[in-house]
């Protein structure tokens, strides 16, 4: 059963280390994303798997199979390429058929698989189409089809939706999902985009650099971000810069800019450590006028947006930090700009990482 | 447009800016283009002939001329359509091999794959032949008998290194503008490399081989300088244009008019035919051998694919091309260097031919580069219409397809009409219509490649059209424009088969090498391959400077 392990892997274009010592076990029939910036190396990686490039260091095993030297049309494997990449002078059935042909299938099983694959994909009575005659959607559609009918196992998903329209995307991912989970595949997914990751994934990798941050389900992402740069890119972040003034049973005490005290969860920090507090805009209260209390922030509305569902607040600490605040717009009183809040967080809904060695800002940097 | 417009010094750009907001102004330019291209280019080549109509007819009644033209003609097509073939074929794995490699050397490579392009055609001639043939030098010394006589073969093999190059060049540039994710595509799938290559990458480059293959034609049925040297007794259509115009038999003129129109009009028939039927040529991607292609996949298979490419590129190309260094080097060490040097005996007249050549190519490369540019934008930006645009761009290549010979032997019989006109005229215009369609079609296709976007942001920005071109059309495309005018130079001061059939007292360079080597000047082997020698020292200067330009622009 196809379950994909990465070993140490190492691949190097010149001085640039796109994938740098990355160690993976993606289970078997697990729909797995890989996410991240930009030039992060998780094309790249998902290329190694694929036998598209061959890493410098490190072992690639596919269902228990050492695959690092096996060029890719051996490794059982289906890829989508984020430009479609179907082949301009064939039609959509001989492109489907590809897989079956040039594996030398019987003629029976190749006119079967051929149909199964793009009924499924709903596109059969478009079998004749080039592929300049369809939409993106439905060469996307064909290229899935194509992948799947060459009888893989583990479907390698490059930026799939990345040149769709936004709805189509939507859609389209479901399907995707669906179908994977339909016919029991193995999927690695990367794409940049981490909401498609959050919907349809089992699991996620988050990748900088070349490395991988964090793996976890999107839930462990979200709620318990190890990263400075996960709780960031995955969701949204407030980050307030402060020392650890104190330590207790439930967490620790956190001494912000300005001398505001707040109470944090984090049971592993030590005294005088500098330290960044992160709570998510979701997870902020709001309330009229200056109130004191445990991990009560007082400051004033600088900036308020209506955003469909949402409404969203920038208020100005204080301290001069600024913090963003959203709440359901539909739910509770609106605040005006320039009004007196206090801004509030549970203790157990924040969470506390070691100052980045190379400052906050560049931590962050998507580039 | 009010007041008044005064050109002076500063003002000048400010006048053209204002010129070119005009409409009616920017119309009259490209007329004029046009006009140009019609009057000078194209119409003296095709017209000259159709002038001499009625001299056809004569030659059916001289058997002894019938009887060598026909087996010439055939002999052009028979050559060009084997050479043409066996240049993809090599040619190929050639462009491959450099695409596909990583080493730092395959630069070096690219390089010396463009060497017989530069080297002016009498010198490759005379190069290969002093390697195959001379029982002195090459590798026949080594056996002490010409290993192949003057004659079919070698021409075959002088054809087929002189196009050589060109099929190279525009392989690699379809293969580098090729998406490897189609490549990948195939192989996720199961295609083993070779089916890959043949169901997928070959048929999506088909257009690309077709177009080698037309150029490799195009080529070998135009060309004259090496020919002549190296085809000995035989005859194919530029040779015997060449042995009639020099022996001037009874009745000449006739067979020089009809194996010129049949050389003209059959190119042209075969090119239309390629241009229509190529495309709905259809690769066979249906059919799979797995097991073999498997086989045919191996390591061990593509290395040998290699080094028979590398082989054949320098036992069959590069070395012949170059072997004429040999007497050369031994000239310089001899003293026949100082005689050159101080213009004794024949030096004298090869100066004066260099000095002629290099200055024809001059001119030939400043007018047309001034005339072709507005022609250029015209067709890249289909000013004058789609339905225009697209006629004008077929027959700017037409000058390309024609044979040379005939071309020239066509445009003196035009150009003769008017006696007024001197032979360096006569010399220039034939220079003209061989080298435009080498700068217009480059130029044609460096515009479109520049994103209109670009020109209309330009526009919106408040850049008047005259302003648009300076800014952004012409520093975007400059290297293309320099690489356009030192190919038309290059390919000017290499020109044999038109200069042969326009001239009578005038001899450019490669005109008078065919004189020293076929000994109607006598010439010693040294002072022949020293003469070869500055030919191709000014042409790899050339050389350099090509790719130090084309090389600016990544």
């Amino acid at each position: 059963m196809p379950e994909v392990r990465i070993e140490n892997a190492t691949k190097k274009y010149g001085k640039i280390v796109a994938v740098e010592n990355v160690s993976l076990h993606v289970h078997d029939k697990e729909y797995f994303a890989l996410i991240g910036p930009s030039g992060c190396g998780k094309t790249t990686l998902l290329r190694l798997i694929a036998g598209l490039v061959q890493p410098d260091e490190g072992k690639i095993f596919i269902e228990n199979e050492l695959v690092t030297h096996i060029p890719p049309e051996d490794r059982g494997i289906g890829f989508v390429f984020q430009t479609y990449a179907l082949f301009p002078h064939m039609n959509a059935w001989d492109n489907v058929t590809y897989g079956p042909r040039v594996k030398a299938w019987e003629e029976d099983k190749r006119e079967r698989i051929g149909r199964e694959m793009l009924e499924m994909v709903k596109l059969y009575e478009r079998s004749d189409a080039i592929p300049k005659e369809l939409s993106g959607g439905m060469m996307q559609r064909v290229a899935l089809a194509r992948a799947l009918a060459a009888g893989a196992k583990l479907l390698l998903l490059d930026e799939p939706l990345g040149a769709l329209d936004a709805k189509i995307r939507f859609e389209l991912r479901y399907e995707i999902r669906k179908l994977v989970k339909d016919l029991a595949l193995t999927a690695i997914h990367v794409t940049h985009d981490q909401g498609e990751a959050m919907a349809i994934s089992d699991r996620i990798a988050v990748m900088k650099k070349g490395k991988i941050l964090q793996v976890g389900t999107p839930q462990e992402l979200y709620m318990k971000p190890k990263h400075i740069f996960v709780a960031n890119f995955i969701g949204e972040s407030n980050f307030l810069e402060g020392y650890v003034v104190d330590t207790e049973d439930k967490g620790c005490i956190i001494e912000l800019r300005g001398g505001l005290i707040v109470n944090a969860a984090d049971k592993a920090r030590n005294k005088e450590e500098r330290v960044v507090l992160g709570v998510r805009p979701e997870t902020l209260s709001i309330e009229k006028g200056h109130k004191k209390g445990l991990n009560c922030l007082p400051g004033r509305i600088e900036r308020f947006r209506f955003e469909g569902t949402d409404v969203r607040y920038e208020v100005r600490l204080k301290n001069e930090d600024t913090i963003v605040i959203i709440r359901p717009a539909l739910m509770g009183e609106w605040f005006n700009e320039g009004e007196k809040v206090t801004v509030g967080f549970p203790q157990e809904k924040s969470y506390v990482f070691t100052y980045p060695s190379i400052g906050l800002r560049s931590e962050l940097a998507l580039e | 447009m009010d007041g008044m417009i005064t050109v002076k010094g500063r003002n000048l750009g400010r006048f053209l800016e204002v010129l070119s907001s005009m409409r009616s102004i920017r119309s009259l330019i490209y007329a004029c283009s046009v006009i140009f291209f019609l009057a000078l280019i194209l119409f003296p080549p095709i017209l000259g002939i159709i002038l001499k109509w009625d001299l056809i007819g004569q030659i059916f009644e001289n058997l002894s001329l019938m009887s060598r033209a026909i087996p010439a003609i055939y002999a052009s097509f028979a050559i060009a359509l084997f050479v043409s073939i066996i240049d993809v074929v090599a040619g190929l794995p050639m462009a491959w091999f450099i695409w596909k490699g990583k080493s730092k050397w395959l630069n070096t490579l690219d390089t010396l794959a463009d060497i017989p392009f530069i080297v002016p055609t009498v010198t490759l001639g005379y190069s290969i032949w002093l390697f195959w043939s001379s029982e002195t030098q090459g590798i026949s010394s080594l056996f002490g008998t010409s290993l192949v006589s003057p004659g079919w073969l070698l021409i075959i093999l002088v054809h087929f290194v002189f196009s050589y190059p060109a099929v190279v060049r525009v392989m690699i540039g379809a293969l580098f503008d090729y998406k490897r994710t189609y490549e990948e595509a195939s192989r996720t799938l199961g295609a083993a490399p070779v089916t890959a290559d043949r169901t997928v990458t070959f048929p999506i480059l088909k257009t690309s081989f077709i177009a080698a293959f037309t150029l490799a034609f195009a080529r070998s049925i135009s060309e004259t300088g090496a020919t002549v040297i190296v085809a000995g007794t035989f005859e194919n259509g530029p040779v015997l244009i060449n042995n009639l115009k020099t022996t001037q038999q009874s009745g000449y003129e006739s067979a020089l008019v009809f194996v010129s129109f049949i050389l003209i009009a059959v190119s042209s028939i075969i090119f239309a035919t390629i241009t229509i039927l190529g495309p709905k040529l259809k690769i066979s991607v249906r059919k799979v051998w797995p097991v073999t292609e498997r086989k045919l996949s191996s390591q061990g298979l593509a290395h040998f694919r290699n080094t028979s490419t590398l082989l054949v590129f320098f036992i069959l190309v590069l070395i012949p091309s170059l072997f004429v260094a040999l007497p050369t080097i031994n000239a310089i060490s001899n003293g026949t260097l100082n005689e050159a040097l101080s213009s004794k005996g024949i030096w004298q007249g090869y100066w004066q031919s260099l000095f002629l050549s290099y200055g024809v190519a001059f001119v030939a490369t400043l007018l047309n580069t001034v005339a072709g540019l507005p022609m250029a934008i015209l067709i890249a930006r289909k000013r004058f219409g789609v339905f225009t645009s697209t006629i004008l761009d077929v027959l700017v290549n037409i000058p390309m397809i024609v044979p040379s010979i005939a071309l020239g032997v066509s445009l003196s019989i035009f150009w003769n009409n008017f006696p007024f006109i001197p032979e360096i005229g006569l010399l220039i215009f034939a220079h003209l219509s061989i080298t435009y369609p080498y700068f217009v079609r480059s130029m044609t296709a460096a515009i479109e490649r520049v994103d209109i976007d670009l020109e209309e942001a330009s526009r919106t920005l408040g850049a008047k059209p005259f302003t648009v071109f300076r800014t952004i059309v012409l520093p975007l495309t400059k290297y293309s424009l320099f690489a356009g005018a030192i190919m038309m130079f290059t390919r000017s001061v290499s020109e044999t088969g038109a200069t042969l059939a326009v001239i009578t007292e005038l001899k450019t360079a490669p005109v008078l090498l065919v004189e020293w080597v076929k000994q109607i000047v006598p010439a010693s082997p040294k002072e022949i391959g020293l003469g070869c020698g500055f030919l191709i020292v000014l042409s790899f200067a050339i050389l350099l400077i090509l790719r130090g330009t084309v090389k600016g622009r990544y």
